[in-house]
């Protein structure tokens, strides 16, 4: 991933772009999010246990709007067209457009309520807890003796925000934060049964507009959150889901951050794919790209005195004539001193196979899959039934057979840019402290072809006789110091980039007018404390006297050694310095006869001061003449 | 460029026993040199044949001996009549003995070059291996290889030698090809040499590297331990995308007389303003601006550089972890590779033990990289141990990158545990799978193994540069077909299918699959369909609304002909009457679709379904008067069969009675009756 060099090319040519085809990100699956967060004051007395060293408890309405906030960010860098608002319910005041009162939007100038994210709300809305009090305030919006109903008026509100665009091309969601499993609680009798069905109505309106209304619950060890209280029938939750929706919610603050972060996010399928297993049997795969580097957004050339962007146009011009043409669809490629030309039909045709499919060819022991077949990020693959029944019993059959007889398959996947071999190596579920860390499936990796792999190795080769061979006690040793600097719980997801969070940290600021960058932590830095301790410093010294010897100087070693062209480097040097001495350089010069000497004997007197040989004759002498300081 | 360039002796061996893989030969020594004419286009060739029945070579004039080698070419620089001899091999009719072959090759290249070119004189030799060389006149067989290779090294020449067993060696005498192995072993510990040892065709063509790319070091310096432990490595490519080439736009504006046009299009770019369209922005009147959110905030280069994230050069390591930490589907890009300095032995021995600690103790390292100077970005990522199993190949460490935080998407999935128990696979289910997985194997025990990616060709680009060749001699010819050896890369081996009739009968047998007749939508889907038929009711009373909603209703239509219902979705795009472009569009699109169905059918299973769809098609065509579109089409379709040799297709579009749309079916049909008829038979298969 190179930054400059990605945003640098804004032309980048997509047909040759391999992933080009795979995104489906396109405006048709916009998101409009509204994040529905209760505000009521159990939200703020209710608190999760911190991390066992870390004494400190945050409350579940702070959780909640952590959760938001890190989605915001995440999304004006990544989604920054899907829109959004923030709804707070169980209020003291009231601001929506329906005037209900207990729910309040919240929002910040030239911003509609719901609409894209700007640095503006993001901004604000990391500091809405200081003011919220004062601003908002907190109040139960159910409460017997009235009739008012504050969730049932969110949902109102929620549902009036997505008014806007087609259920067809935009996602329209609603994520509900709450810590209250029974809302009616206090309510009793009749008025209680009939506030449950108005709002249980209400919610169905707003999924039969296409809304879908998505919970996330916070709950305390001591007391879980029941769902099936009340909030499995608003959300249409049927029974096999249900089981599925709360797994054993974790005890850790940090846990439950994670699990909420994970169900705010969408899946999006990148492909669905057909899988020939064997002839009349194929079953149908959707694709998801679960790692997919994350780079600085394009960039967009803007006129440096309006600020306005710029529209780029493309024109063609022949180079013989100079005439203007159209964009050709014939290409050439010099062979043999001639110019072969091809269509554009027919260099598609020879990449053409068959098209889309991923055919199998066999199974290989994992052993097999070097660390180095490897050339881009993979790509998971997860059974549907949606066209085909039986592919996820199929599917799960492969699955279980190739994890425990520890084989991946080989398949070869006809995609349109580039046709090529793939693993797929089955990943059991991993879940850890009651979240999912690996789903299910396959993962799709892409193999090298033999004209992709390098003979590194071989070239580095001793030409004759054996290379040394580390003995049992460097082993040893260095075994010492791996036990000694271990990652016990590493994890991949663990860095944040740092690069990339320096260059929305910039960009933030720029938009916000503000004159100071905040600092970011580079996490990716070792840890020099934890590299200074007696311990490792001791397995450190002693793998290096093991192998370096005592006393050791690395500077030694690089010039004891030196390699052939070196060795010849000096060996000149020395000539030409022996040489060199033949001249009487300084009256050559003020006599201006050095003009008249070769290139080579000019070249002894550069060699021999160090100077740079190359370039004409004229250029050695004003060299020459420049180093004499005449 | 030419200081870098290469000599190069192919030695093959032409003899009776090789003649079954002398096409595969042909096609892959061709392809070498076609690469040469393009990427190293100064390179030396020279061909030696052995096995033949002739004798032509110098040795042979000068001291006698050398009986049945043949010079196919000298030496010279790479020509198009190279590719041209090797396209036609003659082939042999005795035994060839490759070590003459190879002492008449090296001849060649010490003739013409001498003590020069040192390391840059390669000779490359295929042969099975199976005759017996020579008694030499003095000492054993053994001692004179061991001159000969000697004799390498003292000219700087490099070998690499491709000995082909297994399917594409017929039986033959073990002992023999024993003793040849031992003789060749001793070239690769005695010189640079390497023997590879291929089983089939395809690897045949992966074996031989038809461009050599000379690695060049991306990183040279400290491996950091720790502040006070560095490692002196140099990191190079392992992997790198071989990209299909890039083709320059073509411009037929220049006179076909003119013989130095160019034929080049120059893409120029233009910015203009958005409110003045005439006026070009020259480029220093231009900034950069990044997108954040709705805004897009300008940045001078300058003001970028002072605030940019400015990360030192170098290799840190921040640990060593459980390779069970860092998940095989976790690598995001193309492969390093990390070695200890040339020449230096402590980094060497340093770099061996951490190596083979790692192995030992099953840990990866975890690495923070900045691999040049003035990169704004850091690289974390995993070092993995390679254990060498040649004794003259240092140890080394792969590098693979890791996602950021930033990169990774955590979406859940359903357990399978969850699904309900019909969606499971039962007890006889699993077994046939398991079956499967166990038979259907790549890589058999003592066997090559199969589609190794290490001899794996990549398909598209053989393709490409044979039809580069041939379009230089035919400029009309079309794309050729794949041919057996590379179809044996993207569809499955019909041997090893053979071989498992049982195990895949079975399996077919034990699942059911049927296309889903609930078609069933999910339930947001289902959703949206009230909600659009909903809307239509309430069409009249929110005429605000109206506009929105018709393209709500639209959007609900089916626009494209898809794999399940093919002929309904071509019905409903011919109903639709928001804009007479959906019939145009529905043809189009079904015309597309049959012949996908018809290209993609394997043994004639999609038959059925292309005729549905062509007879929708037709009686599409003859309700909308557009007979010709049918007509043009079926004629096309036809003579695709014939080409691809789909008979069968032929024959049931017969047996169904489709045929042209004559005149008397659609008045714009300028196909008569006897025409229509006499089309179908036509079909019939002339025998």
């Amino acid at each position: 991933m190179d930054f400059e060099h990605e945003s640098d090319d804004p032309f980048r040519d997509d047909e040759d772009d391999p992933d080009a085809h795979l995104s489906l990100e396109k405006e048709s699956t916009k998101e409009y999010v509204v994040y529905l967060v209760d505000a009521s004051p159990k939200m703020f007395t209710s608190t999760c246990p911190a991390s066992a060293d870390d004494q400190k408890e945050e409350s579940h309405f702070h959780i909640a709007l952590s959760c938001i906030s890190q989605s915001l960010k995440n999304q004006i860098i990544n989604r920054s067209y899907d829109e959004l608002a923030i709804c707070f319910f169980n209020t003291r005041e009231k601001r929506n457009i329906q005037e209900l009162s207990g729910v309040f939007v919240f929002n910040v100038p030239e911003r509609d309520y719901l609409d894209r994210p700007t640095a503006r709300l993001i901004k604000e809305f990391d500091r809405i807890e200081e003011s919220f009090a004062k601003d908002i305030g907190s109040q139960d919006g159910i409460v017997p003796g009235t009739r008012e109903n504050s969730l049932y008026n969110a949902i109102w509100v929620a549902q009036a925000l997505l008014r806007k665009g087609s259920a067809k091309t935009v996602d329209k969601r609603v994520l509900l934060f709450t810590n209250e499993d029974d809302p009616f609680g206090c309510i009793k009798g009749a008025i209680k049964s009939d506030m449950k069905r108005m709002t249980l109505q209400r919610a169905k309106d707003a999924q039969d507009l296409g809304i879908s209304i998505e919970l996330l619950p916070l709950s305390h060890p001591s007391d879980p959150f029941n769902v099936s209280q009340f909030y499995a029938e608003l959300i249409g939750l049927e029974e096999d889901e249900l089981a599925d929706f709360m797994p054993s919610s974790g005890n850790k603050l940090e846990d439950m951050k994670d699990q909420l972060r994970k169900r705010m996010f969408k899946k999006r399928i990148v492909k669905k794919l057909k899988f020939i297993i064997v002839d009349g049997i194929s079953i149908e795969l959707n694709s998801y790209a679960l790692i997919r580097p994350t780079v600085p957004g394009a960039i967009t050339w803007l006129d440096s005195v309006t600020n306005q962007p710029l529209k780029s146009e493309r024109t063609f011009i022949c180079a013989d004539t100079g005439a203007l043409v159209e964009e050709s669809t014939k290409r050439f490629h010099p062979y043999k001193n001639q110019n072969i030309v091809f269509s554009t039909k027919e260099l598609s045709e020879i990449k053409r196979f068959s098209t889309g499919h991923l055919h199998l060819l066999g199974f290989k022991p994992l052993s097999c899959l070097r660390d180095y077949y490897n050339l881009k990020p993979s790509t998971f693959l997860y059974p549907s039934d949606e066209a085909m029944d039986g592919s996820i019993c199929i599917f799960i059959a492969l699955h279980r057979s190739m994890i425990q007889l520890k084989r991946f398959a080989v398949a070869f996947y006809g995609g349109s840019s580039r046709p090529q071999l793939v693993a797929l190596i089955a990943q059991d579920e991993i879940i850890q402290s009651g979240g999912q860390i690996e789903p299910p499936g396959m993962h799709m990796i892409s193999l090298p072809y033999s004209d992709d792999i390098r003979l590194v190795e071989e070239r580095h080769s001793e030409k004759v006789g054996m290379v040394t061979r580390a003995s049992n006690d460097q082993i040893k040793k260095a075994a010492d110091v791996i036990k000694r600097i271990d990652l016990k719980d590493f994890s991949i997801c663990q860095f944040a980039n740092p690069g990339l969070q320096r260059h929305y940290a910039v960009l933030q600021a720029l938009a916000l007018e503000e004159d100071e960058i905040p600092e970011i932590k580079d996490e990716t830095l070792p840890d020099e404390e934890g590299l200074a301790r007696p311990g490792v410093v001791k397995a450190l010294e002693e793998f290096k006297t093991s192998v370096y010897g005592e006393n050791y100087d690395e500077e030694c070693e690089a010039n004891a050694k030196p390699s052939e062209a070196s060795k010849k480097r000096k060996a000149q040097a020395e000539v030409a310095t022996k040489e060199c001495e033949n001249y009487d350089w300084g009256e050559l010069a003020d006599t201006g006869k050095l003009k008249d000497l070769t290139v080579v004997e000019l070249k002894y007197y550069l060699t021999a001061h160090n100077l740079p040989v190359s370039g004409k004759k004229e250029a050695l002498v004003s060299r020459i003449l420049t180093h004499m300081k005449k | 460029m030419a200081r870098n360039k290469e000599a190069l002796v192919l030695l093959l061996d032409v003899g009776p026993s090789m003649h079954s893989v002398i096409p595969e030969i042909e096609k892959v020594c061709s392809m070498l040199v076609e690469k040469k004419l393009i990427f190293t286009k100064y390179d030396e060739v020279g061909v030696v044949l052995f096995g033949t029945e002739d004798t032509d070579n110098e040795l042979t004039e000068e001291v006698g001996g050398y009986q049945h080698v043949v010079v196919l070419k000298n030496i010279k620089v790479v020509e198009g009549d190279i590719v041209e001899a090797l396209q036609q091999l003659p082939r042999g009719a005795t035994h060839g003995d490759f070590l003459d072959a190879i002492i008449v090759g090296m001849d060649m290249l010490i003739k013409k070059f001498g003590e020069t070119n040192k390391g840059k004189k390669r000779l490359c030799l295929i042969t099975n291996a199976q005759c017996p060389i020579k008694e030499p006149f003095e000492g054993t067989k053994e001692e004179q290889v061991t001159t000969i290779a000697k004799q390498m090294t003292v000219h700087g020449m490099r070998m690499e030698s491709i000995i082909l067993r297994g399917k594409l060696s017929q039986d033959a005498n073990k002992k023999i090809m024993d003793e040849n192995d031992q003789l060749l072993r001793i070239f690769s510990t005695e010189t640079s040499a390497r023997s590879t040892y291929v089983e089939n065709p395809v690897s045949l063509l992966g074996a031989l590297r038809t461009r050599n790319i000379t690695p060049s070091t991306i990183f040279k310096g400290d491996l950091e331990l720790s502040p006070k432990l560095k490692i002196k490595v140099l990191v190079y490519k392992k992997t790198a995308e071989e990209k299909f080439p890039t083709l320059k736009k073509f411009s037929d504006k220049a006179a076909s007389t003119d013989k130095f046009a160019t034929h080049e299009v120059k893409v120029d770019y233009e910015y203009k303003s958005s409110q003045e369209p005439d006026k070009v922005v020259p480029p220093d009147q231009r900034i950069k601006g990044y997108r954040y959110g709705p805004q897009i905030v300008p940045i001078s280069q300058a003001e970028w550089d002072a605030v940019k994230f400015k990360p030192e050069k170098g290799l840190k390591l921040l640990g060593f972890t459980d390779s069970s930490n860092v998940l095989r589907h976790q690598y995001m890009k193309d492969v390093n590779v990390f070695i200890a300095e040339t020449g230096n032995t402590k980094a060497t021995l340093a770099l061996s033990s951490l190596v083979r600690a790692m192995k030992e103790m099953n840990k990866v390292a975890i690495l923070r990289c900045v691999w040049r100077h003035g990169q704004a970005n850091v690289v974390i990522g995993v070092l993995t141990p390679n254990l060498s199993d040649k004794e003259n190949i240092p140890d080394s460490l792969y590098f693979n990158a890791l996602p950021f935080a930033e990169d990774v998407r955590e979406f859940q999935f359903p357990s399978f545990s969850n699904f309900p128990a019909p969606i499971q696979p039962n007890e006889q289910q699993l077994e046939a799978a398991a079956n499967l997985v166990k038979m259907l194997d790549l890589a058999p025990q003592g066997k090559e193994e199969v589609l190794l990616p290490d001899f794996t060709p990549n398909p598209v680009l053989e393709r490409f540069y044979r039809y580069l060749e041939l379009k230089s001699k035919h400029a009309d010819a079309a794309v050729p077909p794949l041919d057996d050896t590379l179809k044996k890369i993207t569809e499955p081996d019909d041997e090893l299918l053979q071989q498992n009739k049982s195990v895949i009968e079975n399996f077919r047998r034990s699942f059911e699959l049927k296309e889903n007749p609930r078609h069933k939508k999910s339930r947001r889907l289902l959703r949206e369909e009230r909600y659009g038929s909903g809307e239509e009711n309430s069409k009249g009373e929110i005429p605000a609304l109206a506009s929105n909603l018709i393209e709500d209703k639209s959007n609900v239509e089916v626009d494209n002909i898809g794999d399940l219902t093919p002929v309904q979705d071509f019905e409903a795009m011919f109903a639709r009457r928001d804009n007479p472009d959906w019939v145009v569009k529905a043809i189009d699109a079904m015309k597309n679709k049959i012949h996908d169905l018809i290209e993609d059918s394997h043994e004639g299973d999609n038959n059925s379904k292309a005729l549905e769809c062509l007879a929708a098609l037709r009686k599409g065509c003859i309700n909308e008067q557009e007979p010709k579109q049918f007509n043009s089409f079926l004629r096309d379709i036809w003579s695709f069969c014939q080409e691809k040799n789909l008979h069968d297709f032929c024959d049931s579009l017969s047996s169904k009675g489709i045929t042209l749309i004559p005149k008397s079916e659609a008045a714009d049909s300028e196909v008569t009756e006897d025409e229509a008829r006499s089309f179908l038979v036509k079909s019939q298969p002339k025998v």
